[in-house]
């Protein structure tokens, strides 16, 4: 009973939507599997396990706002990580760009406190897209320019970020009734929880109004890639920079686009925390969801579509790993890591498996 | 054949639904107490782990239920406290200044349960805060520092640069000038992330570059990064000085004391008020006065300090207790 051999006589019967679900998540799952089986190692029931990763997800309105408001960080993070992986680099400084926008708003807000209603959001949001567009405008020109690797100089920016930021939420802009590291809150007329809608669905839990937002840019740089001419010189540069210049597409320029781009995305996590939630820079509300973002962006093979979906997966994991702690005596913190591990594992495995079982109608590899 | 293996599966899948109970909870009487750790974690040989010794002493001594998480980011602390509140805990015990927010909003609505937070305030009618005067213990670890130094040169360093940690410095360095004026201070913090927490290898790298400038003492106040300056100090056979648990055991000899801050005793008779009945809200300032911050004498350090230097303590340690001397105060002075 080769599963090979299952696969490859079965697949023609099973209709294309169902290969895709498996081209794209199977790895998913597979990794899920054996996360659970490991837990049966140290005496848990798997059921269990899952039924409680389940709950802690779907459990209750608040139980899946808490996981949609992870889910729309990690839309953005993820979003960015693809656009820039479709323009052939590969950005790790999404962490640092949501720093720079969040920073970027609290100390608009703090500056210029009196800005009227409709405007004022009009000018945050503006503030918070350019401060992590152009923190990830940096290594794009750098790169294109200057030849300097993206990976390096977007890693060494996630530190200065963190450097920048504590610096000025500690020592300029703190909150003076609190004790921890964290700014004041922005005044009313920057945030968007009196008219929040969504917030109101999941009562008490973070979920806001930018998943609408999250999931509105999701669909957008779908429509980018595949009915622009723009994506599409994205993309063939990414490709095979080689070709696309022979064919006069301007790889530096595209490279500076999608780097851009990225830091755009980016700066929604940002958003989402200071206006959708907290209205103020918490020191280290980012559990580094520029890193998650990269997980999800290669489970959905950068698939702007597919990234809402990892996104979920990964935001109820994320959600999973503190109640996992609570409900079970031997599943700590640092074990639900380890889940969390086996499941990238699981979906790095998945490029395995689609060059092995799944080649399907577009498959590339 | 394919319908074949996937009935094998969900069957195989099924059995294991047979076992679901695997660990019920037995239904006592006993109380049951929720310990909410910060992201160091119940290792830190420090800060968290003072708060877990407190509560496990509990457990072993007074016979409650105990049950502790640890934090995985900011926003998974509220939820941390409302799943323990959902589940009736009798007292939820918030350690560390970051779970003030939480410990506020939860028990606003969970009125019925009791709180602790130790290092933050909050003043619903449900919640004891258990606070630390930090800026005492650290005058006296600084007032010994200078004692030792014959260079003329301490120094301090501190893990992430947060009004708490720059709390110890300011009682530290007012200590250092309360015994001689001149000695010179060099400050250094190892980040401005959580990472500082947990950052031996630059620890090191800073405590070696200060005792290179003639650093002779160096009081670290960095939770689990606090090894790497004790690493430096036998290096270098210098002295260091260690915060929140008593490390004198760390690396004996070249660990001169350390700044104790009680949190397992606070979190220790909190949880004894409440088996007795006499848990009261408010906020409880523990200092020198009730031993709550102190610096530690045992058989590790006992050589590294004279009589004469133990008597001039003493004194210092009376005076701050009775007012005469007044230790300034970070939080106080910010305002």
């Amino acid at each position: 009973m080769n599963p090979s051999n299952l696969f490859l006589k079965k697949t023609s019967h099973i209709s294309s939507s169902f290969l895709y679900f498996l081209r794209t998540s199977s790895g998913f799952f597979i990794g899920l599997f054996f996360a659970l089986l490991l837990t049966l190692i140290v005496g848990e029931n798997p059921v269990h396990i899952f039924l409680i990763i389940m709950k802690s997800a779907f459990g209750s309105a608040y139980d899946l706002g808490l996981t949609l408001f992870y889910t729309t960080s990690l839309i953005f993070t993820g979003l960015s990580v693809a656009i820039a992986f479709r323009g052939g680099l590969f950005n790790i400084g999404a962490e640092g760009q949501l720093t720079m926008s969040a920073l970027g708003m609290v100390g608009f807000a703090y500056l210029f406190p009196e800005i009227p209603r409709p405007f004022s959001y009009v000018a945050i949001f503006l503030v918070g897209s350019l401060c992590g567009a152009v923190w990830a405008f940096i290594p794009g020109y750098l790169k294109a320019f200057r030849d300097s690797h993206e990976v390096i100089v977007t890693m060494m920016l996630n530190f200065v970020a963190a450097g920048i930021s504590s610096y000025v939420i500690v020592n300029v802009i703190p909150n003076q009734q609190s004790q921890n590291p964290e700014s004041f809150i922005i005044s009313d007329s920057f945030r968007t929880n009196h008219f929040d809608f969504i917030n109101t669905l999941f009562p008490d839990s973070p979920a806001n109004l930018f998943l609408l937002l999250a999931i509105f840019t999701a669909i957008m740089l779908y429509l980018f890639f595949e009915k622009t001419l723009l994506g599409y010189e994205l993309k063939v540069s990414g490709e095979n920079p080689l070709a696309a210049e022979r064919a006069g597409i301007p790889v530096k320029k595209m490279m500076i686009i999608a780097m851009v781009l990225s830091g755009l995305f980016a700066s929604g996590s940002g958003m989402n925390e200071v206006m959708g939630f907290s209205g103020q820079f918490k020191m280290g509300f980012s559990p580094e969801f520029g890193f998650i973002g990269i997980a999800v962006a290669l489970m959905s093979n950068n698939n702007p579509l597919g990234i809402m979906v990892s996104a979920f997966l990964m935001g109820a994991l994320h959600k999973g790993a503190s109640d996992l702690d609570f409900e079970t005596e031997t599943i700590t913190r640092d074990f639900s890591k380890i889940l969390q591990a086996m499941i990238i594992f699981g979906v790095g495995f998945q490029y395995y498996l689609n060059k092995k079982f799944f080649r399907g109608e577009n498959g590339s590899h | 054949m394919f319908r074949a293996n996937l009935l094998g599966f969900l069957s195989i899948f099924s059995l294991f639904l047979f076992f679901m109970p695997f660990n019920t909870l037995l239904a006592t009487e006993r109380l049951k107490i929720g310990l909410v750790l910060d992201k160091g974690g119940k290792d830190d040989k420090s800060f968290n782990s003072a708060a877990f010794e407190g509560a496990s002493l509990a457990e072993k001594q007074l016979g409650i239920e105990l049950k502790y998480v640890e934090a995985t980011d900011v926003n998974s602390l509220e939820n941390l406290h409302r799943q323990f509140a959902k589940k009736n805990y009798d007292l939820i015990i918030g350690v560390g200044f970051a779970q003030v927010d939480a410990v506020k909003k939860i028990s606003s609505q969970f009125p019925k349960v009791k709180f602790a937070i130790v290092d933050g305030e909050v003043t619903n009618p449900n919640v004891k805060s258990l606070l630390f005067e930090e800026h005492q213990g650290s005058f006296l670890v600084g007032a010994l520092a200078a004692m030792k130094t014959k260079t003329g040169k301490v120094g301090y360093i501190g893990g992430m640069d947060i009004p708490l940690i720059r709390r110890f410095s300011k009682g530290y360095i007012a200590g250092i000038k309360y015994v001689s004026p001149k000695t010179q201070i060099l400050e250094n913090y190892i980040g401005v992330s959580g990472e500082a927490w947990n950052n031996p290898a630059k620890a090191k790298e800073l405590a070696l570059n200060q005792y290179n400038q003639g650093v002779e003492v160096i009081f670290v106040a960095a939770g689990a990064s606090n090894s790497g300056v004790f690493d430096a100090a036998e290096e270098k056979k210098k002295l260091a000085i260690g915060v929140d648990s008593n490390q004198n055991w760390i690396k004996p000899g070249f660990i001169l004391t350390s700044m104790l801050k009680r949190v397992d005793r606070a979190v220790f008779s909190t949880i004894e008020d409440l088996k007795n009945s006499k848990f009261l809200a408010g906020s409880q300032r523990y200092g020198l006065k009730d031993k709550g911050v102190d610096y530690s004498l045992d058989k590790y350090n006992e050589k590294l300090i004279s009589n004469e230097e133990r008597k001039k303590l003493e004194t210092i340690k009376e005076d701050i207790i009775k007012g005469k001397i007044q230790v300034p105060d970070y939080y106080l002075e910010k305002k």
